[in-house]
């Protein structure tokens, strides 16, 4: 009976791992699957400043954001994250990753060696990014400098350095769709919508998480408490916008000038150095999603402790 | 004679008294500070993007704000005064106080160096306030915390 029992348990066991392994495949986009492509550097321009790209991978400390030899460490609940070289470097960059390698890591958090890339790349935006649209990115940052040295690994406790495991989080929380525009809505609105949901990735930052690290839908854009413990970031709804005009968003996104004659701070000083050099008509369209944003108030912050 | 002597010496009295008060709440303080700051910059931004007419008085009163907070925050920040109220202070002041006080210094410069420029002329106004509000944010960008 004993034998018996302890063969059904090693055989659930197998089985157990098996579906696991199986559920778990990293997604990738096969060359086969991309059509004949020119790339536009142009708009590959717009993608990287609508992307921030740079506000992750550029060498820390130092001024130029073509410089994307990576380096910075990002704290986060689940450890700290150090960004790695996306320079076009042949040995320590990706100057030798094929355009479907790049399609790969950015629309399916796939690496071009097959594991999981972990969410602290927002790939859960990226993912509704046109193909074309990524294409045109990888040509453009191609002709950046390459920048030699390879960035250290992840510092992250077990259980979050198994990788693997991503593939569970990201049948949990990737629909793997591109975006769709809203036939009822304005062409500008659907700009708008597809660069903040896509490339812009702003809800990344303007949301708050689950234990999972996942954003809390029913909340996206109402803000929350800065990844690196310190301080908070704003609810980016009518909640908190209501006061401000869709010229009041654009320009502050230009800027960095607040209605009120005051400056944003922290992250958003570096997201400003990105969507400051986008073209007009792209924050405009920024600003009226953002305006359209149903009121939603926010998960209250944490009660100070006073320390 | 007497009379003038009572009002300097109770003058004296009062500020000594406010200054101690301050001192004894920093965090009310600068944030009282801080919130007069912002109503004169919304003055001279409305001013700047014409929607209200240039007033050289109000662009003066502005400055003379300014160089007030620059004069005092250096005493503002101890560290008995951290957290509290609705504090906004980093904990980077504190782990880089002589960076900190650089940029306070370098707002006191800028204030003061901009003074006569904002009440010459708009155009004077426009330059000067640029100049003050980007050292208003090169502080804040590392040293206040955004709020939720």
């Amino acid at each position: 009976m004993l034998r018996k029992l302890i063969l059904l348990a090693v055989a659930v066991l197998v089985l157990g791992i098996g579906a696991f392994w199986i559920l778990t495949i990293p997604a990738t986009v096969p060359a086969n699957a991309l059509p004949p492509h020119t790339p536009n550097l142009t708009n590959g321009r717009e993608m990287f400043f609508a992307g921030g790209c740079a506000s992750c991978h550029a060498v820390p400390k130092q001024k130029d954001h073509t410089r994307l030899g990576g380096g910075l460490a990002l704290r986060s609940p689940f450890g700290t994250f150090y960004v790695p070289n996306i320079s076009p470097d042949m040995k320590d960059g990706i100057g030798a990753w094929t355009e479907a390698q790049f399609v790969s890591a950015l629309t399916k958090g796939t690496s071009p060696e097959g594991y999981h890339y972990y969410p602290a790349l927002p790939y859960t935006s990226y993912q509704h990014m046109r193909i074309g649209d990524v294409r045109d990115l990888f040509a453009y940052i191609k002709t950046l400098p390459p920048v030699s040295g390879r960035v250290r690994g992840h510092d992250l406790p077990f259980p979050f350095n198994i990788r693997r495991t991503l593939g569970l989080w990201k049948l949990l929380f990737l629909d793997g769709k591109p975006f769709e525009p809203d036939p009822a809505k304005p062409a500008q609105w659907n700009r708008g919508a597809y660069l903040v949901n896509g490339p812009g990735h702003c809800a990344e930052c303007h949301s708050p998480r689950n234990a999972l690290g996942a954003i809390i839908e029913s909340k996206r854009f109402t803000g929350g408490p800065s990844p690196d413990g310190q301080g908070g970031i704003p609810n980016i709804t009518q909640f908190k916008l209501k006061d401000w005009s869709v010229a009041d968003i654009a320009e502050t996104l230009k800027s960095g000038m607040t209605p009120d004659a005051d400056s944003v701070g922290g992250g958003m000083v570096e997201v400003v150095s990105n969507t400051g050099q986008m073209t007009e008509a792209d924050r405009a369209a920024i600003a009226a999603y953002i305006k359209s944003l149903p009121a939603v108030e926010g998960v209250a912050p944490p009660k100070k402790t006073g320390k | 004679m007497k009379i003038a002597a009572t009002f300097a010496a109770a003058a004296v009295v009062a500020l000594t008294v406010t200054s101690v008060v301050a001192q004894s709440d920093p965090v009310a303080t600068r944030e009282k500070l801080m919130k007069e700051n912002g109503r004169q910059a919304v003055i001279v931004v409305h001013m700047m993007k014409g929607q209200a007419p240039y007033d050289a008085g109000a662009a003066d009163a502005a400055f003379a704000q300014w160089a007030d907070t620059a004069r005092k925050l250096p005493s503002l920040f101890p560290d008995s005064a951290k957290t509290g109220g609705d504090n906004r202070a980093s904990p980077k002041i504190w782990e880089n106080k002589k960076d900190f006080e650089a940029k306070i210094a370098d707002f006191a410069k800028v204030v003061a160096d901009n003074r006569d420029k904002a009440k010459s002329s708009l155009d004077g106004l426009k330059v000067a306030v640029a100049a003050v509000g980007k050292s208003c944010s090169d502080c804040h960008k590392d040293y206040r915390l955004s709020k939720q």
